[in-house]
């Protein structure tokens, strides 16, 4: 479903994401896990087109990403780690120009619109602003909307952050639930490794832009050789607290976003 | 190019136009001001200077004033959409920038030509009168012209900030020159020879002098000439906003 083949991303000296190579299977959920600034969200982006490659290639769904990004984007839907909403529109508005930003038709998505936010359980709330949304509620339209063009993979950057044990909770189970009825292959990240311990079937863990461990949740825990993910993690990361060094005005940007939620 | 995603881009615009009320209000203060207290302040001296009734000369210009500023704020409005993570939703649909651009440009250009005719309207409570009503079509014309390209000067230009803070430099150094410098407030003629340099290569020049033709009846540059220098500098802008939007990265 999706193949990353020595990807390198590079700002100016600066490599955020080197020689990158993975392989995700149809129907998977796929946890990517590092430290901040390890390169998740830079590989995030050149997954779903928002930035090039240095060198190497991406397939999605048999498309190249950076050859072909429209077939590519109608192929994924995402849940970026910050807010993506129109605060200014109502909750069905912003699933409308979603729907026809992805060209999909008003039969189609008048029934579709329906069903996802019954899913996420705001349908009775989609004439209400978004600006007037909790932070979990937000999250919860983000998922139904990266959704609606029926994906056959889902983004997930961090898409529990912030948010309380039992909003947590709802979402992976509505995430399993489409894992499941929709055969979605789900590709996330989180800090969070009991999510991981639970959900995922596979985990590939980046530091400092080098893929350090991918493999079955068992694996990884008989590769360091400890009882739980989180061990696992700081055994393979090492126990130093990351400074997220990227472009400062846009790191402000994210910090300010992130606190905005 | 489908016309389907222009349109809700464009509807979008619209919608956040209209449900902010106390801001539509808000940018009528401006030309309120300038109308009644230039208008009526200035009247007296132009009338004496043998420049004629002040009020039917400023009017044009205050209306390209409101379109200037409204059309290039809302271009800017287009960093909000990047701090509120709004235009990645954009950018990873599958949608090219070009469209994107001008979904965008159109909307700011619809909301400042809304504008733009309020201000029209309230130009009659100070005294302004159009010469010719036969004309009041050509200037919207004009007008719809104005707003398109100052609305896609904004987005090209807030394209590539990241924050706010360069707002106060877009509205210094870019907005408030054009005005001034385009005989919105005074006639283009007799200045020392750099100001007036500098007035002929403001495209608002142009703009504001093809407004005073159609409503008023007096213009120092051919129509003809005024629209071939709009629309030009329209293309000129759209290219340069496209290629601009092409190398955003988020």
């Amino acid at each position: 479903m999706i193949d990353i083949k020595n990807v390198t991303k590079k700002y100016g000296a600066f490599t955020a994401v080197d020689d990158v190579s993975l392989h995700v299977e149809k129907g998977e959920v796929f946890a990517f896990l590092g430290p901040n600034g390890a390169g998740k969200t830079t590989t995030i982006k050149m997954l779903t087109t928002l930035l090039k490659p240095t060198q190497g290639e991406i397939f999605l769904d048999g498309h190249n990403v950076t050859e072909n990004p429209n077939k590519t984007r109608r192929s994924f839907g995402i849940v970026f780690q910050d807010p993506s909403l129109d605060n200014e529109l109502t909750a069905y508005e912003n699933m409308q120009f979603h729907a026809i930003l992805y060209g999909v038709s008003k039969e189609v998505y008048t029934e579709r619109i329906e069903k996802l936010l019954m899913l996420v359980e705001l349908w009775d709330k989609k004439d209400s602003f978004v600006k007037n949304f909790s932070g979990g509620m937000k999250r919860r339209l983000e998922i139904a909307r990266g959704l609606l063009h029926t994906p056959t993979v889902l983004f997930l950057d961090e898409p529990t952050i912030g948010l309380d044990p039992q909003t947590r909770n709802h979402i992976w189970s509505y995430i399993k639930n489409l894992n499941q009825s929709e055969h979605v292959t789900i590709f996330f990240t989180t800090h969070h490794m009991e999510e991981v311990e639970r959900y995922a079937s596979k985990i590939a863990i980046i530091d400092h832009g080098k893929i350090i461990a991918v493999g079955t949740p068992a694996e990884i825990l008989a590769k360091a050789g400890v009882e739980s993910l989180e061990d696992a993690f700081i055994a393979l990361t090492g126990k130093q607290i990351r400074e997220e060094t990227a472009n400062v005005g846009k790191n402000m940007m994210r910090i300010s976003s992130k606190l905005m939620r | 190019m489908y016309t389907r995603t222009i349109y809700i881009l464009w509807l979008r615009q619209l919608k956040r136009f209209w449900r902010k009320k106390a801001s539509i209000a808000g940018a009528l203060g401006q030309p309120i001001i300038f109308l009644f207290v230039f208008g009526f302040g200035l009247s007296p001296i132009f009338a004496k200077a043998g420049g004629g009734d002040y009020i039917q000369f400023i009017a044009p210009g205050i209306i390209g004033m409101t379109v200037l500023f409204t059309a290039m704020f809302t271009g800017v409005e287009i960093i909000w959409d990047k701090q509120f993570g709004f235009l990645k939703e954009t950018f990873v649909a599958p949608v090219s920038r070009l469209e994107i651009f001008i979904g965008k440009t159109l909307g700011g250009a619809t909301v400042a030509f809304i504008q733009g005719v309020l201000v029209f309207v309230i130009t009659f409570f100070a005294g302004f009168w159009p010469v010719n009503w036969a004309l009041v079509p050509l200037a919207f014309v004009f007008l719809a012209i104005i707003c398109f390209l100052f609305s896609a000067i904004g987005t090209a230009i807030a394209a590539r900030l990241d924050d706010m803070q360069g707002f106060p430099l877009i509205i210094n150094f870019v907005i408030q020159p054009l005005f001034y410098l385009s005989g919105a407030l005074f006639p283009l003629v007799g200045l020392p020879k750099v100001l007036s340099f500098i007035t002929k290569i403001n495209p608002l020049s142009f703009g504001i002098d093809s407004l005073r033709f159609a409503l008023s009846g007096t213009n120092i540059f051919s129509p003809w000439l005024s629209l071939s220098v709009l629309l030009g500098v329209t293309v000129v802008v759209v290219v340069f906003g496209i290629y601009q939007f092409s190398k955003v990265e988020l």
